[in-house]
C-alpha cells in the first residue's frame, strides 16, 4: 500500500512548481507598491533635508544669494523643512522662501469646499436613497454621477474658468462689482469671480460632489432598515424619521467619505491651474496671516474669499517648474507638509470609521 | 400589576379624524423634498454645464466663431503637427497630443494593470488576513498621494536615478530631461491601486463554491485562481482596466512636469512628449487672451479629452452589466 | 392527552383568569377595524385574496397560520406599513371606525399615530430609553420637557417596564435584554397613545420566560386598546386571544371566537393545521 507514492507524480510536482511562482509573481507585486512608496517618501524626505551640494556655478550664485540674504538680515535655515519655512512666504531666494500663503490658501479653500459639499451631498445622497423610490429620475441621477466620477480633473478646471473665473463673459471686459449690504458692512462682491479663493473652492467643490454623493450613499443604505419602520410606525413623518433617526446614524460613516473628499480636493493642482491660482504670491487671502490679525481685521474675513490665492499643491508644482536646483528641495519640503496634512485627515477619517464599527452592533 | 387602571394624559382620546388637512408639518415634507431633489439635480447640471461649455467654445458659437468653425475637422483629426503658437501659420492637428497621451498612457498601462490585477489575485486568493491589513492601507496611501507629488517624483528621481543609469549609461539611449518613459511609470503606480481595489472586489464577489468545486476536481491553488476565478470575475475586471485607462489618459499633473511640453509624433519613449491635458495646463500657464485662436484650442483639445474619458467609462459600465455574471 | 384536549385545557384556565380581571361589566362590542373584500399585491404575485374580518375594540384578536400565508402582510395592511415597500398594490377597504384608511385624503401619518405597530425583532433607536420612548410624542410637535417625562413614565409603567429602568432613563437602550427591549417597543408605541396596536409576532425571539411577561402585558392592555398579534404559536394564540383567524395561502380560511376555532373548528384545513398535521 504505497498511497504517499501515488499521490506524488511528476506532473504535478510541476503544476506545484509553476503555482509557487505564480504565488511569488502576485506577492511580489503587492509589495511593489509598497517598496514605490517608500522610495518615494525616504527620496522626497532626502531632499526636504538637505541644500544641494554646491558644484562651482551654484557656489558663486549662493554666495550672492547670502550676500542679499545676510543685507537683509533673515536668518536662513540649514534645511528646507524648517518652521521658518512654515512661516515665510514665496521668495526668489530659495533659503528665504517658505510656504505660508499657500496654507492659508489651503485652508481657506478647504473651508468653503466644505461648506458647499457637505450639505449638497449629504441632501443629494438623502434624496436618492430615501426619496427617489428607484424612479427614472434616480437611475438618471446614479448614471451621470458615475459618469462624473469619470471626467478628468482638468474638464472640471475648464468648467470653472468659464463659469466661474469669467462667468461666460457676460460682465463685460472689466466685470462689475456688487454691494451687499450686510447690515453692519458693505461686501463687495466681484462678477466675474475673477481668480478668486471663491472660484477655486466652488470648482473642486464640483469635482468632488460625486464622491462625495456616493459615500454618503453608502452609510445611508448601511442603516438597518427597521430603524426606518420602526419610526415609522410609530407615527414619525418621512424626514422627521431621517433626521432624527437615519441621519444620526449614518452620520460617523458620511463624515468619512466627506473627510477623504476634501482630502482628495486638498491635493488637486490641474484644475485650480485652469483657473489661474497665482503661482507667485506674497500675501495671504484677506491679508489673514494669524488668528491675531483675523481678530484684529475683521473685515478681512469677508474679503478673503474673493481675494488671489495660491494653495500647497500649487506652491509646489510652481517650485518644481523653477531651474534652480535649491526650489526641487523647497518643493520637497512643501510635499512634505502637504503629505502630512492629508496623512492627519485620513487619520481622522479612519479614526472615525473604527469608532463606528465597534459602535454597530443593533 | 394594577397598571391598567392608571388614568393619565394617555387615556383621554381626541376624536381624530384621519383625513388630511393643511399643516406646517405637510408642508415643510414637501418643501424639504424639493430642495434635496435640486441637491441631487445639481450633478446633472454640472453635467450639462461642462457640455454646454465645451460645445459653444469649440463646436458652434452663438455670437462668435468657436474652434470648429474657423478648423475644419479635418485638418484637426488628420493633421500631423500641433502647433497654436505660431504667428503666421498656427497649425491645430491634434496628432502628436494623441500619441502624446497614448504612449504614457500605454506604458502606464503595462506597467500598472498586470501588476494591480496580480495584486488583486494575491490579496484576494493568497493572502492571509494579516498581511492584507497591512498592504491595504499602503494602497490607500497610494492612492491618496497628490499627483504633483508623482510628477516631481518622476521628474527629480525616476529620471536621473533610474532611467538615464539603465538607458543612457549602459544602453547608450539618449534620454531626454523630460520624457514620455518617467511619466508612464508614475502613471502605472498611481493607477495601480485602482485596479487593485475594483478588481479585487470582483474577484472576492466570487462565491466559494465555485472554487471548491475546482478543488474537487484535482485543481492547484494557481489552476482554481487563474481558470476557475478569474475568468469568473472577467466582466469586473475589464471594467477596471478600463477606468484605470481612463483615469492615466486624464491624468494631468505627472505628465505636466515629467513628460515635457513639445507636441512631438513619436513613439520613442525616451523624448520628451506633450499630452492633452499638458496642453490645456500649459497654455493656462501662459498670459492667453480670452477669445484667441489658441483660448479655443483648449475647448478643443479638453472636447477630444472628455469625449475619449466619457467613452470609456461607459463602456466599463457596459462591460459591467453586460458581462455581470449573477450568482446566488 | 390530545392536541384537542389540550387546547381545551388552556382556555379553561384562561376563563378562569379572566372573570378574576374582568372587574367591570363586559361592554357591548364595538368594531374597531372592517376588512371588506381585500386582495393585496407584491407586483404581480397575489398574496392576500378577498379577505374580509372585523376587530373588535378591546379585544385580542390573533392571527395564526403557516408561514407565508399572508398574516403578516395582511397586519401590515392594517397601519400601511406596506405602503414602504415597492410596487405594492391593493383593492377592497380597510375600514377604521368607519373611515377607509385607503381613501385618497388620509394622511398615512396620521392613522399610524392612532394604529401603532411592535415588530417581530425589537428595534429600539441608538439612543437612550427616554430617547425612545419620547420620539413618537416628540415627532407628533410634543414640545414640553415636563409632558414628555410624564407620558414616557406613564407609557414604560403600561409596558410593566417602569420598575426595571426608572433608575436609569438615559442609559442606551441597546443595553437591555431582548425582553425589555422588546417591552420597550411596545412602550414606545403606547407613547403615541394608539387606539389599535398591532404585534407581529412579538415574543417569537424571546426565551419563555420573556414571552410570558409579554403574554401577561397583552392581558393587561386589552383593557384600554384593540390588539391585533400575529403568532405562529398556536398554544399563544389560544391564551391570549378573543378571537382567532386563521390564513393559508393568502386566504382567511376562518375565524371564529378563540375557543370555538380551537375546539370545534368548522373548515378541515384549520383542523388540519391545529392539530400539527401541516404547518
Amino acid at each position: 500500500m504505497s498511497v504517499s507514492g501515488k499521490l506524488r507524480e511528476p506532473a504535478l510536482a510541476k503544476r506545484h512548481r509553476i503555482g509557487q511562482m505564480f504565488e511569488w509573481l502576485c506577492c511580489g507585486s503587492t509589495w511593489f507598491g509598497v517598496v514605490v512608496l517608500l522610495l518615494l517618501l525616504l527620496s522626497v524626505g532626502w531632499k526636504a533635508m538637505t541644500w544641494p551640494t554646491a558644484d562651482a556655478d551654484a557656489a558663486d550664485r549662493t554666495a550672492a544669494m547670502k550676500a542679499d540674504a545676510t543685507s537683509n538680515a533673515v536668518a536662513e535655515s540649514a534645511r528646507p523643512l524648517s518652521t521658518r519655512f512654515l512661516t515665510s512666504y514665496d521668495s526668489r531666494i530659495p533659503q528665504k522662501a517658505g510656504i505660508k500663503a499657500a496654507l492659508w490658501g489651503s485652508l481657506w479653500l478647504l473651508l468653503f469646499v466644505g461648506l458647499t459639499t457637505v450639505p449638497i451631498g449629504i441632501g443629494a445622497a438623502i434624496y436618492l436613497e430615501e426619496y427617489s423610490n428607484e424612479g427614472r429620475w434616480k437611475r438618471i441621477i446614479q448614471v451621470n454621477l458615475s459618469n462624473l466620477a469619470g471626467v478628468p480633473s482638468i474638464v472640471y478646471g475648464i468648467l470653472g474658468l468659464t463659469v466661474f473665473v469669467r462667468m461666460f463673459g457676460l460682465f463685460g471686459h472689466d466685470g462689475k462689482v456688487l454691494d451687499l449690504n450686510l447690515g453692519f458692512t458693505v461686501l463687495a462682491v466681484p462678477l466675474p469671480f475673477e481668480r478668486s479663493v471663491i472660484s477655486g473652492a466652488l470648482t473642486l467643490s464640483l469635482l468632488v460632489l460625486p464622491t462625495v454623493i456616493v459615500a454618503a450613499q453608502e452609510a445611508l443604505r448601511a442603516v438597518p432598515s427597521s430603524i426606518r419602520t420602526a419610526s415609522y410606525a410609530l407615527g414619525a413623518t418621512q424626514w422627521q424619521t431621517i433626521r432624527h433617526q437615519v441621519l444620526p446614524a449614518a452620520m460617523p460613516g458620511i463624515m468619512t467619505g466627506v473627510i477623504l473628499s476634501l482630502s482628495r480636493a486638498m491635493g488637486e493642482t490641474a484644475p485650480l491651474i485652469m483657473i489661474g491660482a497665482l503661482t507667485y504670491l506674497a500675501r495671504c487671502p484677506g491679508h489673514i496671516d494669524s488668528l491675531s490679525s483675523a481678530w484684529e481685521h475683521p473685515s478681512g474675513l469677508l474679503e478673503a474669499p474673493f481675494d488671489v490665492f495660491t494653495s500647497l499643491p500649487i506652491q509646489i508644482f510652481n517650485w518644481v517648474s523653477r531651474a534652480q536646483p535649491e526650489y526641487d528641495h523647497l518643493a520637497a519640503a512643501g510635499i512634505i507638509v502637504l503629505l502630512v496634512v492629508l496623512m492627519c485627515m485620513n487619520t481622522a477619517a479612519i479614526l472615525i470609521r473604527n469608532r463606528f464599527q465597534r459602535r454597530t452592533q443593533w | 400589576m394594577s397598571v391598567a387602571q392608571v388614568t393619565s394624559p394617555l387615556s383621554i382620546k381626541s376624536p381624530s379624524s384621519l383625513t388630511r388637512r393643511f399643516s406646517w408639518t405637510r408642508a415643510r415634507e414637501q418643501i424639504i423634498r424639493a430642495v434635496l431633489f435640486l441637491c441631487g439635480a445639481l450633478s446633472l447640471l454640472t453635467t450639462a454645464g461642462i457640455i454646454v461649455v465645451l460645445f459653444t467654445e469649440a463646436i458652434y458659437s452663438f455670437g462668435g466663431t468657436a474652434f470648429f468653425q474657423s478648423v475644419s475637422i479635418t485638418d484637426f483629426l488628420f493633421d500631423t503637427v500641433w502647433a497654436p503658437q505660431h504667428p503666421d501659420h498656427p497649425r491645430f492637428g491634434i496628432l502628436p497630443l494623441l500619441c502624446g497621451t497614448f504612449v504614457i498612457a500605454g506604458l502606464g498601462g503595462i506597467i500598472g494593470l498586470p501588476i494591480g490585477l496580480a495584486s488583486a489575485i494575491y490579496l484576494s486568493e493568497y493572502a492571509k488576513p494579516k498581511m492584507r491589513r497591512i498592504v491595504k492601507p499602503v494602497l490607500e496611501i497610494l492612492a491618496g498621494i497628490p499627483t504633483v507629488v508623482y510628477g516631481y517624483f518622476a521628474l527629480v528621481f525616476v529620471t536621473p536615478y533610474l532611467l538615464r543609469p539603465i538607458f543612457q549609461t549602459w544602453l547608450g539611449f539618449n534620454v531626454d530631461i523630460f520624457n514620455a518613459l518617467s511619466a508612464g511609470i508614475v502613471v502605472g503606480v498611481m493607477i495601480i491601486p485602482t485596479v487593485c481595489s475594483l478588481s479585487e472586489d470582483a474577484l472576492r464577489a466570487v462565491p466559494r463554491g465555485l472554487r471548491e468545486a475546482g478543488y474537487a476536481l484535482g485543481s492547484t491553488k494557481f489552476d482554481v485562481s487563474l481558470k476557475v476565478v478569474v475568468p469568473a470575475a472577467l466582466s469586473g475586471i475589464l471594467a477596471s482596466f478600463l477606468l484605470a485607462m481612463a483615469r492615466a489618459i486624464g491624468e494631468t499633473m505627472a505628465v505636466t512636469i515629467a513628460a515635457g511640453q513639445q507636441p512631438r509624433l513619436t513613439l520613442n519613449p525616451f523624448r520628451g512628449m506633450e499630452t492633452m491635458t499638458a496642453y490645456i495646463v500649459n497654455i493656462s500657464l501662459g498670459d492667453t487672451e480670452a477669445g484667441s485662436m489658441e483660448y479655443k484650442s483648449l475647448y478643443a483639445v479638453a472636447l477630444s479629452l472628455f469625449v475619449i474619458t466619457l467613452s470609456m467609462n461607459v463602456l466599463a459600465q457596459w462591460v459591467l452589466k453586460r458581462f455581470r455574471e449573477v450568482y446566488e | 392527552m390530545t392536541l384537542m384536549q389540550s387546547f381545551s385545557e388552556l382556555m379553561h384556565q384562561r376563563q378562569q383568569r379572566e372573570t378574576v380581571k374582568r372587574s367591570r361589566p363586559v361592554e357591548t362590542e364595538v368594531t374597531k377595524l372592517d376588512v371588506r373584500n381585500l386582495n393585496f399585491f407584491y407586483g404581480d404575485k397575489q398574496a392576500l385574496f378577498d379577505v374580509s374580518m372585523t376587530v373588535a375594540e378591546r379585544s385580542v384578536t390573533a392571527f395564526i397560520g403557516p408561514s407565508g400565508c399572508g398574516k403578516s402582510t395582511f397586519l401590515r395592511t392594517l397601519n400601511r406599513m406596506n405602503d414602504i415597500i415597492e410596487g405594492t398594490s391593493h383593492n377592497g377597504q380597510v375600514l377604521l371606525e368607519g373611515q377607509d384608511i385607503y381613501a385618497r385624503d388620509v394622511d398615512v401619518v396620521a392613522l399610524r399615530k392612532r394604529v401603532g405597530m411592535v415588530f417581530q425583532k425589537s428595534t429600539p433607536f441608538p439612543k437612550s430609553i427616554f430617547e425612545n420612548v419620547a420620539y413618537g410624542p416628540r415627532v407628533a410637535g410634543q414640545k414640553q420637557y415636563k409632558a414628555l417625562v410624564e407620558i414616557v413614565e406613564q407609557s414604560l409603567k403600561r409596558a410593566a417596564l417602569w420598575d426595571e429602568v426608572k433608575d436609569r432613563l438615559n442609559d442606551s437602550a441597546l443595553a437591555l435584554s431582548g425582553g425589555q427591549q422588546q417591552r420597550l417597543c411596545i412602550a414606545r408605541a403606547l407613547a403615541t397613545n394608539p387606539d389599535v396596536l398591532l404585534m407581529d409576532e412579538p415574543a417569537s425571539a424571546l426565551d419563555p420566560a420573556s414571552t410570558a411577561r409579554i403574554e401577561d402585558l397583552i392581558f393587561e392592555l386589552k383593557q384600554n386598546y384593540t390588539i391585533v398579534i400575529v403568532t405562529h404559536n398556536m398554544q399563544q394564540a389560544a391564551r391570549i386571544s378573543d378571537r382567532t383567524a386563521f390564513f393559508f395561502q393568502g386566504y382567511l380560511i376562518e375565524v371564529d371566537a378563540t375557543q370555538k376555532l380551537f375546539t370545534t373548528p368548522t373548515k378541515k384545513q384549520t383542523e388540519d393545521y391545529i392539530t400539527g398535521r401541516f404547518g
